[in-house]
C-alpha cells in the first residue's frame, strides 16, 4: 500500500465547501436520510390512507 | 492510493471531474427524466390506468353489496358459485375469501363496468390470468376499478397474494361475451 | 488499552475486540445463509411442478424461513460485520464500546433463532411479510424486534466508531468512500428499523391480544418501509464492497471522489422511497403520491446506481490501463484475474445487478407496469437478481478476501473457489432469467401448485409456463450447489485450513481472540491520504471500453422498459 505524507499542503487554508461539509458529516446525512422517506414515503402515505373516504 | 484510504485531496469537492463522468450523468439523466414523465404520459394518453378509487368499509358492509348484486344479476351457477351478468356500465361486485372468488362474472366485451374489489378477511390478490392484470385486495377497503374488456374469452381469477394452507384453490372466473 | 495486531500480508489493522465481532458476526451470517440455502432448495424442488417436492404446509413454512433467513439475517449479519470492517479496520481506530457491539450480537442470534423457532413450531408460516390480518406465533414478531434492536445498537456502535476515529484522529481528511458507502447503509439501517418497531411493536402486542385490531394496509405502507428498506441496505454494502474489492485487486481509485460521493447522497436522499414500489395497486393512494415514490423523485437513486455502474468498472480500467493493459477497448477486462474468485465474485455481482436487478426493477417499479408485475413470480426473480447473484455474490466475494486475511487460514480447494463464483452466479442467472419469463406469463409468486388441484374453478396455464418453470428450478438447483461450494469452502477453511502466522486455532476462527502476543498496545500509525492521482487527462476518456459497456446497459435498458409499454397497452383498457 502505497502511502505518501509529504504532499503540497498549499490547500490547507482553504475553506471546505458547504457540500463537502455536508457530506463529511455523518450524523447530518442520518437526519435528513431518515427525514426524507419519513416525511414523503411514510407520513405522506399515511395520510392518503387515512383521508380515504367512508364507503356510502 | 484507494477507494479504501481518505481522499488525496483535502478538498475533493473541487477537484474536476473527467469529462466521461460527466457525459454519462447527462445521458443518465436524460433516461431517468424521460422515465419519469412516461408515467404522467401514460395518465393522459395511455389506456391503462387506475382510477385509484377507494372506500373504507366493512366486511358485513362490503358482503351485503355483494349479496345484492347476486340477487339482482344472477344468471346461474357453477361448481356452486353464482354467475352474475350484470348490466353494462354498472357497478360491478367481486369480493374475495379463504378461498374464493366470489361470485363469477359475465361481462360484456367493450362495455365498461365498475369494478368493486375487497375481502372478507386476510389479503388477497386478483390476478386475471391469462391477461396478467394483478391487483392488491385488502380487508376494510373498498377498491374501485373501472375495466373495459376488449377481448372475449374465459378469464381465471387467480389469488396471487398467499392466504394460508388453501391458497392455491382460491381461483375465480371471469367470462367475457361477444 | 486498545490493542490491535497488523496483518503480515496486507498492513490492515484490526482491532482486538472488533476481529472478534467481525469473526462472530460472519459465522452467524453464514449459519444463516446455509439454513436459508437448504431451504431454498427445498422451494425450488417444489415450485418445480414435474418434482413437487414438499406438501403445501411444508412448502409455506419453507418459504417463510427462506426468505427471512436469506433476506434478514444471512443479509444483516454481515452486514454487521461490514460495519465494524468499514469503521474499526479501515479507519485503523478501536470499536466504540465494544460492550455494546456483543450486546448487539446477542440479541440479534437470540432474535433470529427466536424467529426460527417459532417458523417451525409451524404455526407462523406467514411469510416474510406477515400481512396483517394474517397472525403470526407471539414469538415470530418478537424475534424480529429483538434482531432489529440488536441491528440498531450495531449501527450505533459503528457511528460511535466514526466519532472516535474522528476526536482520536486515526486518519487524515476525510473518511475513505468504502468507509462513506457503510454510513449510507448505516442511515438506511436506521430508517428501516424505525419503521420495523413502528409497525411490528403493535403487531406483537395484537398477537398477545392487547391490541384488536391492525389495520391491514395501514401495515403495508409502514411494514415496507422496512421490507423494502432492509433490501436497499444492501445495495448501499454491496456497492462499497464493489469500490472495495476494486481497490483490493487492482489499486483502483474511485475516478472522482465527489462523483461517487454525490451518488450516494443521492442514495441517502432519495433511495428509501421506493418501498412504494409494493403499494402501486393498493387501494385508495393517490398517483401523485405512487409516482413521486416509486421514482425515488425522478429516478435520482437510479441515476446514482447508475454513476455508480459506470465509476467501479471504470476505476478498475484506468488501474489497468495504468498497468499496461491497453490495448484497445477491453484487453484491461480480458486480462483481469477472472481465477481469482474475489474479484470474479464481485463483478458478476456488479452485471447481473446491473442487467437483471436494476432493470427490471426500475421496469415493475413503474406506476402502470407494475399492474401486469405485481406479485407474480416475476417479482422474486427480480429480487434474486438484487439480492443474491448481486449483494449475496458481492459479500462473497469479501469473504474470500477475509478467510486469510481476517480468520488466518490459507483457504482450502482452490480449485473449487475458482469455479464458484460461475457456479453459483450461472445457475442464479438462469433461476432468473426463467423466472421473469414464467412471470410474464402470470405464474404466481408463493404459491404451491400451479395446477390448483382441489379447486372447485380451475384455469390452466400455458405449457411454456411450465417449462419455464422447470428450466428456472433446474438452474436453480445448480445454484444450490454453488452456495454449498462456498460454504464448504469457507467453513472448510476455517476448520482445515492451513494455519498462517500469527496462527488462530479452531475458537479463534468463532470470534475468539488470538493469542495475547500477537497484539500490541501500540497506536496504529495515522491512515494517510490516498496519494495524488499522476496526469488527469481531462479531455480524452480514461475509461473507453467501460464507457461503451454502460451505453450497452443503456440500450438494453430502454429497449426493455419500451417492451413492457407495448405489452401493458395490450391488457384490458383501465381507467
Amino acid at each position: 500500500m502505497k502511502e505518501t505524507s509529504d504532499k503540497p499542503e498549499k490547500d490547507q487554508e482553504e475553506k471546505i465547501p458547504a457540500m463537502q461539509t455536508l457530506i463529511d458529516n455523518p450524523f447530518l446525512l442520518l437526519f435528513i436520510g431518515v427525514a426524507m422517506p419519513t416525511v414523503f414515503y411514510l407520513i405522506w402515505g399515511i395520510m392518503e390512507i387515512v383521508t380515504i373516504p367512508v364507503a356510502p | 492510493m484507494t477507494s479504501f484510504m481518505p481522499p488525496a485531496e483535502r478538498i475533493w469537492w473541487k477537484v474536476p471531474v473527467g469529462r466521461e463522468e460527466i457525459v454519462w450523468i447527462l445521458i443518465a439523466l436524460t433516461w431517468c427524466l424521460i422515465m419519469f414523465f412516461m408515467m404522467p404520459y401514460w395518465h393522459i394518453y395511455g389506456k391503462q390506468n387506475l382510477s385509484n378509487e377507494a372506500y373504507q368499509t366493512t366486511p358485513a358492509k362490503y358482503g351485503a353489496k355483494v349479496q345484492e348484486g347476486i340477487d339482482q344479476h344472477k344468471v346461474g351457477e357453477e361448481a356452486g358459485v353464482p354467475i352474475v351478468h350484470p348490466p353494462a356500465g354498472s357497478d360491478v361486485y367481486m369480493l374475495g375469501r379463504l378461498w374464493q372468488w366470489w361470485p363469477i362474472l359475465e361481462l360484456e366485451k367493450d362495455k365498461t363496468y365498475r369494478l368493486h374489489l375487497s375481502s372478507m378477511d386476510w389479503q388477497h390478490g386478483f390476478s386475471v390470468q391469462p391477461i396478467n392484470i394483478n391487483m392488491q385486495v385488502v380487508p376494510g377497503y373498498e377498491m374501485v376499478l373501472t375495466v373495459t374488456p376488449d377481448q372475449a374469452g374465459e378469464y381465471g381469477v387467480v389469488c396471487n397474494e398467499y392466504c394460508g394452507i388453501g391458497h392455491h384453490t382460491m381461483v375465480g372466473k371471469i367470462y367475457v361475451k361477444e | 488499552m486498545a490493542q490491535f495486531r497488523t496483518c503480515p500480508d496486507t498492513g490492515l489493522y484490526f482491532h482486538k475486540s472488533a476481529e472478534s465481532l467481525i469473526k462472530a458476526n460472519a459465522v452467524a451470517a453464514a449459519v444463516a445463509l446455509l439454513v436459508a440455502g437448504v431451504l431454498g432448495l427445498l422451494v425450488v424442488l417444489t415450485r418445480w411442478q414435474a418434482v413437487h417436492l414438499l406438501p403445501a404446509d411444508q412448502f409455506y413454512m419453507a418459504l417463510t424461513a427462506h426468505g427471512i433467513d436469506a433476506l434478514i439475517f444471512w443479509i444483516i449479519f454481515f452486514e454487521m460485520a461490514v460495519l465494524y470492517v468499514a469503521s474499526s479496520v479501515l479507519l485503523r481506530s478501536r470499536l466504540a464500546t465494544p460492550f455494546w457491539g456483543w450486546v448487539q450480537f446477542v440479541l440479534m442470534l437470540v432474535g433470529a433463532i427466536m424467529t426460527n423457532w417459532a417458523i417451525f413450531q409451524g404455526n407462523s408460516s406467514v411469510m416474510m411479510t406477515s400481512y396483517a390480518p394474517m397472525q403470526a406465533a407471539p414469538h415470530f414478531y418478537l424475534g424480529l424486534i429483538l434482531f432489529a434492536v440488536g441491528a440498531l445498537i450495531g449501527c450505533f456502535v459503528f457511528f460511535g466508531t466514526l466519532v472516535v476515529a474522528k476526536q482520536e484522529k486515526t486518519y487524515d481528511g476525510s473518511i475513505p468512500l468504502v468507509t462513506f458507502g457503510a454510513v449510507t447503509a448505516a442511515i438506511i439501517a436506521v430508517f428501516t428499523i424505525a419503521s420495523g418497531a413502528i409497525i411490528l411493536v403493535p403487531t406483537f402486542f395484537w398477537s398477545i391480544g392487547y391490541i384488536s385490531h391492525i389495520d391491514a394496509e395501514m401495515y403495508r405502507i409502514v411494514w415496507w418501509g422496512m421490507g423494502h428498506s432492509s433490501q436497499q441496505i444492501n445495495v448501499a454494502a454491496h456497492v462499497a464492497i464493489w469500490y472495495l474489492i476494486a481497490g483490493l485487486v487492482f489499486g483502483a481509485r474511485p475516478m472522482s471522489e465527489k462523483v461517487s460521493r454525490s451518488a450516494y447522497l443521492l442514495y441517502i436522499l432519495f433511495l428509501q422511497l421506493a418501498c412504494a414500489h409494493h403499494i402501486l395497486v393498493d387501494p385508495g393512494v393517490s398517483a401523485e403520491w405512487k409516482v413521486f415514490n416509486t421514482s425515488y423523485a425522478m429516478y435520482l437513486a437510479v441515476l446514482a446506481s447508475m454513476i455508480h455502474g459506470l465509476t467501479v468498472p471504470g476505476s478498475i480500467e484506468v488501474a489497468q490501463r495504468a498497468k499496461g493493459f491497453n490495448n484497445g477497448l477491453f484487453e484491461w477486462l480480458r486480462k483481469a484475474p477472472w481465477d481469482n474468485p474475489v474479484f470474479s465474485s464481485m463483478f458478476i455481482s456488479l452485471v447481473t445487478f446491473g442487467f437483471l436487478g436494476g432493470i427490471t426493477g426500475v421496469v415493475m417499479g413503474t406506476e402502470q407496469i407494475n399492474l401486469i408485475i405485481h406479485n407474480t413470480i416475476y417479482v422474486p426473480a427480480h429480487f434474486h437478481a438484487t439480492v443474491v447473484t448481486g449483494t449475496t455474490m458481492a459479500f462473497m466475494g469479501v469473504t474470500f478476501f477475509l478467510i486469510p486475511v481476517l480468520f488466518r487460514r490459507q483457504m482450502i480447494l482452490p480449485g473449487l473457489a475458482k469455479l464458484q463464483p460461475y457456479i453459483f452466479g450461472g445457475g442464479m442467472t438462469i433461476l432468473i432469467l426463467f423466472m421473469l419469463g414464467a412471470g410474464t406469463l402470470g405464474v404466481s409468486r408463493r404459491h404451491w401448485d400451479m395446477d390448483f388441484t382441489g379447486a372447485a374453478l380451475g384455469f390452466d396455464y400455458p405449457g411454456m409456463a411450465y417449462t419455464l418453470m422447470g428450466i428456472g428450478a433446474f438452474g436453480g438447483v445448480i445454484g444450490v450447489v454453488g452456495g454449498a461450494a462456498f460454504l464448504l469452502i469457507t467453513v472448510g477453511s476455517l476448520l482445515f485450513g492451513k494455519k498462517l502466522e500469527p496462527s488462530a486455532g479452531l475458537l479463534q476462527s468463532f470470534g475468539v481472540p488470538l493469542a495475547a502476543s500477537c497484539y500490541t498496545d501500540e497506536r496504529p500509525a495515522i491512515l494517510p491520504r490516498a496519494a495524488a492521482a499522476e496526469g488527469h487527462h481531462g479531455s480524452s476518456f480514461e475509461a473507453p471500453g467501460t464507457f461503451v459497456l454502460a451505453l450497452v446497459l443503456l440500450v438494453t435498458f430502454v429497449v426493455y422498459y419500451f417492451i413492457n409499454w407495448k405489452y401493458l397497452a395490450s391488457v384490458w383498457q383501465l381507467s
